[in-house]
């Protein structure tokens, strides 16, 4: 009797850690698949405001060499009414120069 | 005879004195963009360029040191102060020593209002938008040309204005976008900020699948007598090459012309970033017609006719070397013009802060 409840308990513990196994399992999948889409949007993003950038400001002049993070808004502030950039536009270069 | 409004003619006729206006317009612009910093991308900003040029008209050479600061200060989430002043002094040789001068002037003072994400309103004293170079490649660290073209002063005034203006991007897709500026300017003599009365504004379409502008301008001069000034601008980029090609028409009252200018960076050879990459080969074409006198309107007398070939350098930490040869055609005479320049393009935070 003794034995049989032994077995019961080690079945249904194993059955428990399969299952939660499993589900931690998925889950890492889910959260992997999130982040990958995670990076596959800020690479969109990234392509996006490049692009914008390209169509924008390269009529111009070229990018800056480097760009303090702490003035990025300001210049897209600035070249937003300089260049008449809508406000969309405007955030995609943003998050070009600043990602 | 050499009438272009050079850089040295397009400040000498903005005789202002920054004395205690700027002294009170940094002052303002520090303590309000303290206030504004509490984004922390959106720190003020103080940008703008540095530059040495050489030039020679007809065997008479110039040597030009200039500076133009640009301040940008956001205000809150909806307001931005700019302004751009230009420092120059200017030294001739002459048989005992150097003739020099030196001039000071604001191209811009402003306070914009990011009224939509369409709509900004813009007032004080602005660059005025009519045509394309005057808004977009009067820097000195963007021109590829030290000189502006012949046709500059149509529909510009005295370059800026004084009132208010709207504009922005009216429509944006991916297949084409339409951007628009109008204004209404005030008479002012005011030493600082001179301008005349004047109402105008601009419309341009991009299509950026082409990497083409096509715009249009107008300005109505509002003075003594009522004049009207027309142009029109194309500008064509091709997709992933890196030529550009500008061109621009003006018309007014006295005088039209146009000019088209080109350059090409050697990018394919090697990347932008390896020696021959660097090297930027400009040229610019242009042609002036004089339909009656006007000795007012900052234009060249007579008929003109000018090519200009450049070879420019972009050295790595945003310093350019402009270079240019140029021959002017007009009945009273040819010219040679060469220019040489090096030009400090620096862009900063206005002060230091937790990074």
């Amino acid at each position: 009797m003794r034995t049989r409840s032994w077995l019961l308990g080690f079945f249904g513990s194993t059955v428990l850690a399969i299952f939660l196994a499993i589900a931690q399992t998925s889950d890492a999948n889910a959260q992997q698949s999130n982040g990958q889409k995670k990076n596959a949007n800020a690479d969109n993003q990234q392509d996006e405001g490049e692009k914008k950038f390209q169509q924008n400001c390269s009529r111009c002049h070229n990018a800056p060499e480097s760009l303090s993070p702490r003035i990025a808004g300001t210049v897209i502030r600035h070249m937003r009414v300089r260049a008449s950039i809508s406000q969309k536009d405007a955030e995609a270069i943003l998050h070009y120069l600043n990602p | 005879m050499l009438t272009n409004m050079s850089l040295f003619s397009r400040v000498s006729w903005m005789p202002y004195r920054l004395t205690g206006l700027l002294r009170t317009f940094l002052f303002i612009v520090c303590m309000l963009g303290s206030a504004a910093e509490a984004a922390s991308q959106e720190t003020p900003l103080l940008s703008g360029g540095m530059a040495f040029f050489t030039r020679t008209d007809g065997g008479n050479t110039s040597y030009i040191l200039t500076t133009s600061p640009v301040l940008a200060a956001p205000l809150g989430k909806s307001f931005l102060i700019e302004s751009r002043a230009n420092l120059l002094e200017d030294f001739s040789p002459t048989k005992s020593g150097y003739d020099t001068s030196h001039f000071t002037g604001l191209s811009y003072l402003q306070l914009d209002y990011l009224a939509t994400p369409h709509l900004t309103i813009s007032a004080g004293y602005f660059l005025t938008p009519f045509g394309t170079y005057n808004e977009r490649l009067s820097a000195i660290w963007i021109g590829n040309f030290q000189d502006s073209p012949l046709i500059f002063p149509i529909g510009i005034g005295t370059g800026s204005s004084s009132g208010f203006m709207v504009r922005g991007s009216a429509f944006s897709t991916q297949n084409y976008s339409i951007d628009y500026a109008a204004y209404f300017s005030c008479n002012s003599t005011n030493e600082q900020f001179q301008a005349t009365r004047a109402t105008g504004g601009r419309v341009g379409v991009y299509f950026p699948k082409k990497g083409l502008e096509v715009g249009t301008s107008y300005t109505r001069s509002l003075g003594e007598t009522e004049t009207n000034s027309y142009g029109v601008h194309l500008w064509w980029q091709p997709i992933d090459t890196p030529l550009r090609v500008r061109t621009e028409y003006a018309h007014s009252a006295h005088a039209a012309g146009y000019w088209i200018e080109t350059d090409y960076r050697l990018s394919h050879f090697g990347g932008p970033e390896s020696l021959i990459g660097r090297i930027e080969p400009v040229f610019r074409w242009q042609q002036f017609f004089r339909n009656s006198p006007d000795p007012t309107d900052g234009l060249p007398s007579v008929d003109t006719n000018q090519v200009e070939f450049g070879l420019n350098y972009r050295l790595p930490h945003e310093i350019r070397i402009l270079t240019s040869y140029g021959r002017q055609f007009t009945p009273v005479g040819d010219l040679n013009t060469w220019r040489t320049g090096v030009v400090y393009r620096f862009l900063f935070p206005a002060w230091k802060g937790k990074s």
